[in-house]
């Protein structure tokens, strides 16, 4: 098997001994090793030993009834272990995937053992023949295309060429075209989509005709300012009547923080505030994440996807990240029963930018709508 | 020669280098893993005079908070922080801190603390300016809430820092939200009233008693849960998935590539 | 133990059956014995292969109880902490799939795991293609398939893992409409296309579960047969060697050998996958809880062949230009634009493109059935190395909260590193590369020139110990004389000096640089034979010659 074979069988004296660092000889430092002798029939097949192959012929013999074993006891754990609670359930995973885990690697192993110690060792060459045709065919293919191309008259019919090019153009675009209702029949035409994204719903009113109230997530319930009244807190916000609507909290979700007076900067529009409790907007504004991580000694805002990180105490600006735009701030008030509202919806669109926004927070400095 | 130097060039060899290379990095991983939770402090109730609680301030909580709770440079003032703030820093070990910093992390409680002696302090300090209190033993009873309803407010209100699981997960400039295995009930419910460190606070009035032990009933559940699908890998999600995917998947099938297509050798 | 001499009925009849139908035996003639040269890494292409048998199998499993439907239902099956919870169809039935059926979450864990090595196994796949240079002619068009199908590999993991609408699914959707809506003019035209409507809307489920199930797996299934029959056709590369060259292959038949290794290796593939599907648990969905556009949880990443778009996109700086002022146009969110698309578009088109970009450059326009060993092509496997240190750089970063957490290392600071390392390790990846390539040549020549070390020490007369080297293994030797030269563009100046056509003017001259870089013999293999006393690192040089002549 090893080509350094006849090096060994040389007389002691001739072959230099091995030491430390050196590769034993017949070791593959760099790729496959050649065939000793050749089968009496064919060149490059080496038949395995008989000995050596009974032997392994049992071994694979085992590995095979291991398998047999593994999907037996696989059938039998469908039976009889149940999947009705979280325990049932891992333990049903457990034996169901070992035994067919097990009845795999069986048969794998089996097969691998089989190839490399029953079967032959092969070193068959084959030719390669060059991928490209001969000139001849490649003259005969064009002479025969060139025939076909007039006997079409596709060249000499400039009518019937033009006429199938014009038939053809309008045809492509029907699937195009067939497409345009995956918006689901928006009112709006398809240039008019941005509009919606300026709009959330802190600007509807409720039936009766009042401001939404803010209420918490997860439990619905509307907040009295004068209960949120520990500085450092945070509650995450939804629109009274909205709880879940996907698509109304995609926009208006909001972080509610309190403050203690002395911590709010200039950042922030204080007539939007209500005794130090500030709103923004939850949603970040880089790709749409809910920026939800509050640090209320630093009062940063981090956003887990990103990482861009907002100063709360400052009109939610951009300390670090990839986010471009501070998060809106949402206009609070409270109603008759001191429980927090809306005063309206944002200045300007919550959430991830896109190309019909503008610069919108310019547009709503000069309409005076902010701080 | 010795053995080992002999054995290096054995065919075998390199195979062996790899997967001990790949133990190692296991090992290595696992521990990483598996950080070392720490004891938790036993609980307990009970009263004891201000006084007390006002010469074990002194004698260990002055030095950064002053000597009337009144906060210096290296430490915030303590009025108003409540009883249960002192119960949740001191019985979990991060006050007194080592060093003053962003963020005390969570240790063994030092040696003079007992329970006797948290209950001391905390009505000391309780007795500064007010604030939550430590909570009573109805709110901690996990059997009583409801996961389903506590894992809708923590999904609200605590993934975002604390991760799905409870797993913990980076703040900004180094700080960190801890994870949730280590706490007790009464840990995490002051926890919540009094927000330590970055933590914001979630008051009673907002989040009821009831929902914290929503929450708390929550927490228990998921921490407490088998995992039905095998290792749960920290159940951090597709960060060690994909890190198993190349070093187990991968490595396992190019070892049985090799050895499918190993060339057999013959002893000489 | 018997021989078979005939052809049992069994075999012979179902084939006379269909060869009287359909000729089949003269195909099976040219291929039944078709050579498949063996190593190792020939193989890991196949692990993508069968990962991808194994998607569309435990996937049709998957479907049976699969609701692609994003109609809001309350949870009542036996995972307690969500009972009563207020949950997509889509969601509800991903649980009944994990908790209530028996195997239903081993079969939805193998085809997470599946997906995963899929993706992995092409990675490495491509890698091993890429370093061998197995892309060269007549193998482009391949490479181009493989891209392609790495390119809808990562289509089709985005819209599997979003479809069971579970927290971590719906966050990776939401970047998805961030990313989608930022893009210049299209973007709200597009997103309100795909999700019919305002994001998240009711459709994006059911409509990424027909392009999962369907259209994509389809695309995929017609470009994965014609990668393999072009494989077929072209026959497999083969490294060099003894008897190697390229007008023939070596190996193994096809019938019976490399059939029964191929089966043996998609058993193995299929027992990994099992295995991590029972041992490791993957996407626990019931942990993540139901999608709400207003939640989100600490850690969450996507799937690992997505982090690299992740990672870039948090190393981006805050970058957004508004055009038009404060009109309503001209708009451009760079800081999710440049990250979402640009070391994406570097990637692909950089893969895609670099055989003919090579082959350009080298002026090579030969057949290749040998494959090159790495380190005799230098610049490739620098480019390579510096391409998998960028591309490392960015799916580390893509899981810089989890590494800031688990080792302590301020957030803010791996993202400072990340940005400076995005750009300055690829440069030293392509530089120690380069160096070590040139090291391997080295000692390859060395090798081939001296010999190698036997251990024998001898004494010379004059005292002085050397140590005996005898020539490699012939096996060896015809290994490392495979190596070639990388060709260059001939730049033949004529009488007058000016240079052929087409390497004038700028491009053509920044072609002959690019060329002489590139290609040439930077270290030749025979430069060490027959001189003597060069320095003592020489002093056996002598000797193994002359033990060459003993032991041969």
């Amino acid at each position: 098997m090893t080509d350094n074979e006849h090096e060994i069988e040389q007389p002691e004296s001739r072959v230099p001994k091995r030491v430390i660092g050196t590769p034993a000889p017949g070791t593959s430092m760099l790729g496959a090793q050649e065939a000793r002798h050749d089968s009496d029939d064919e060149p490059g097949v080496i038949l395995p030993d008989e000995v050596k192959a009974r032997k392994a012929e049992k071994i694979v013999a085992l590995c095979f009834m291991v398998t047999f074993a593994a999907a037996i006891a696989f059938l039998v754990f469908y039976v009889i272990l149940p999947v009705d609670s979280l325990d049932n359930t891992a333990l049903s995973n457990l034996a169901l995937g070992g035994t067919l885990t097990l009845a795999l690697l069986g048969l794998a192993s089996g097969i691998v053992i089989w190839v490399r110690q029953l079967m032959p060792k092969y070193n068959l060459v084959q030719e390669r023949h060059p991928m490209a045709t001969d000139g001849e065919t490649r003259g005969y293919v064009e002479e025969t295309f060139l025939k076909g191309a007039n006997e079409s008259g596709f060249v000499k019919r400039k009518m019937l060429r033009r006429t199938l090019l014009l038939a053809s153009a309008p045809l492509g675009l029907l699937p195009l075209v067939l497409l345009r209702d995956l918006d689901n029949n928006t009112p709006l035409p398809a240039s008019k989509f941005h509009t919606t994204l300026r709009h959330t719903v802190w600007g509807t009113k409720t039936k009766e005709g009042k401001n939404l109230r803010l209420v918490v997530e997860g439990t619905g319930q509307p907040i009295r300012a004068a209960d949120f009244n520990s500085p450092g807190g945070i509650l995450s916000v939804v629109p009274e009547g909205y709880e879940h609507d996907l698509n109304a909290l995609a926009k208006a979700t909001l972080i509610l923080i309190k403050f203690r007076p002395e911590e709010i900067k200039g950042g922030v529009n204080k007539n939007w505030t209500h005794d130090g409790i500030v709103a923004y907007s939850k949603i970040c504004t880089h790709v749409g994440c809910p920026a939800a991580l509050y640090e209320q000694t630093t009062h940063h805002i981090l956003c887990p996807c990103h990482q861009s990180t907002f100063d709360a105490a400052d009109g939610a600006k951009v300390i670090f990240g990839p986010a471009a735009r501070p998060l809106p701030q949402l206009p609070i008030a409270v109603d008759e029963q001191g429980y927090l509202i809306a005063q309206g919806d944002f200045a300007v669109p919550p959430g991830p930018s896109y190309w019909e926004r503008g610069d919108a927070e310019q547009l709503a400095r000069e309409e005076g709508k902010s701080a | 020669m010795s053995r080992i130097t002999a054995r290096r060039r054995h065919p075998l060899a390199r195979y062996a280098v790899l997967i001990f290379a790949l133990a190692i990095f296991g090992v290595g991983y696992t521990t990483i893993a598996k950080f070392s939770r720490p004891a938790e402090a036993t609980l307990a109730t009970g009263q004891d005079p201000v006084a007390e609680g006002k010469n074990l301030f002194q004698a260990h909580c002055s030095s950064c908070h002053g000597l009337s709770a009144e906060g210096t440079s290296t430490g915030p003032t303590l009025i108003g922080v409540g009883a249960a703030a002192v119960d949740f820093q001191v019985s979990s070990g991060r006050m007194p801190a080592a060093n003053p910093g962003a963020q005390a992390p969570r240790k063994p409680t030092a040696p003079w603390v007992t329970p006797e002696k948290i209950e001391a302090l905390a009505a000391y300090v309780q007795s500064l300016g007010g604030g939550p209190t430590v909570p009573e033993e109805k709110w901690l009873d996990a059997s009583l809430g409801s996961e389903a309803k506590g894992g809708e407010l923590f999904r609200a209100n605590c993934i975002q820092c604390h991760n799905w699981a409870g797993g913990g997960g980076a703040l900004t400039q180094g700080k960190y939200a801890p994870a949730l295995n280590a706490p007790s009930e009464k840990q995490i419910y002051e926890a919540m009233a009094t927000g330590p460190q970055a933590m914001p606070v979630f008051n009673d009035s907002t989040i009821t008693p009831e929902q914290k032990r929503d929450i708390i009933a929550y927490v228990k559940g998921v921490r407490e849960q088998t995992d039905p699908g095998g290792f749960g890998l920290g159940r951090i999600g597709p960060v060690t998935e994909g890190l198993v995917a190349w070093i187990v998947g991968i490595s396992v099938l190019a070892l049985a590539a090799i050895w499918i297509t190993a060339k057999k050798r013959q002893k000489p | 133990m018997s021989e078979l001499k005939a052809t049992p009925k069994a075999i012979s009849g179902p084939s006379s059956f269909i060869d009287d139908r359909i000729g089949a035996g003269s195909f099976l003639k040219r291929n039944m014995r078709k050579i498949f040269p063996d190593h190792w890494s020939f193989l890991l292409g196949e692990i993508a292969l069968y990962s991808f048998i194994i998607l569309l199998l435990t996937g049709t499993f998957l479907t049976f109880w699969f609701q692609p439907s994003m109609g809001h239902v309350e949870y009542n099956g036996p995972y307690a902490p969500l009972q009563g919870v207020m949950m997509s169809e889509a969601y509800a039935s991903a649980l009944e799939l994990s908790f209530e059926v028996r195997g239903g979450l081993l079969m939805r864990q193998m085809h997470h795991w599946a997906a995963l090595l899929f993706v992995a196994g092409m990675m490495v796949h491509m890698l091993r293609v890429f370093f061998t240079g197995a892309y060269r002619k007549p193998r482009e068009l391949n490479w181009v398939i493989g891209v392609l199908l790495l390119t809808l590999a990562l289509a089709e993991g985005l819209t599997g893992y979003s479809l069971p609408d579970d927290l971590l699914s719906g966050a990776g959707l939401r970047i998805t409409e961030g990313v989608a809506i930022s893009l210049p003019l299209v973007g709200t035209y597009i997103t309100f296309f795909l999700f019919g409507g305002e994001y998240p809307g009711v459709d994006v489920i059911s409509r990424f579960y027909s392009l999962h199930i369907l259209l994509i797996p389809g695309i995929i299934l017609a470009l994965v047969s014609a990668h393999m029959v072009l494989m077929w056709v072209q026959k497999h590369t083969q490294m060099p060697g003894k008897g190697r060259d390229n007008k023939n292959v070596v190996g193994a038949p096809f019938y019976p050998a490399f059939m029964l290794k191929a089966g043996a290796y998609f058993l193995f593939t299929f027992a990994v996958i099992a295995g991590l599907g029972t041992f490791a648990q993957i996407n626990p969905i019931w942990i993540f809880g139901p999608y709400n556009p207003a939640d989100i949880s600490a850690g969450s990443q996507p799937d690992f062949y997505m982090g690299f778009l992740e990672g870039s996109l948090r190393l981006m700086v805050p970058w957004e230009i508004n055009l038009g002022g404060t009109n309503t146009w001209g708009t451009l969110p760079l800081s999710v634009i440049i990250p979402a698309l640009v070391p994406m578009g570097i990637i692909m088109t950089g893969l895609a493109l670099y055989p003919f970009l090579e082959q350009w450059i080298t002026g090579d326009r030969r057949e290749h059935h040998i494959a090159d060993r790495p380190r005799n092509n230098p610049h490739r496997t620098s480019i390579g190395m510096a391409a998998i240190a960028f591309y490392g750089v960015l799916w580390l970063l893509g899981a810089n909260d989890e590494l800031s957490w688990v080792f302590s290392i301020s957030l803010n600071w791996t993202t400072y590193i990340g940005r400076v390392a995005v750009f300055v390790l690829p440069v030293i990846a392509y530089i120690v590369t380069y160096r070590i390539c040139l090291g391997l040549q080295r000692s390859d020549a060395a090798i081939i020139g001296h010999g190698v070390e036997s251990g024998v020490i001898k004494r010379l007369p004059h005292g002085e110990f050397i140590e005996i080297h005898t020539p490699p293994a012939d096996d060896i030797e015809a290994h490392m004389r495979g190596k070639e030269a990388v060709p260059m563009v001939p730049v033949l100046v004529d009488s007058a000096g000016i240079p052929p056509k087409g390497m004038r003017g700028p491009i053509g001259k920044l072609r002959a640089r690019m060329s002489r870089a590139y290609g040439g013999e930077k270290i030749p293999l025979d430069d060490g034979h027959g001189h003597d006393g060069h320095g003592d690192d020489h002093a056996a040089i002598g000797t193994g010659g002359d033990e060459k002549s003993i032991t041969h």
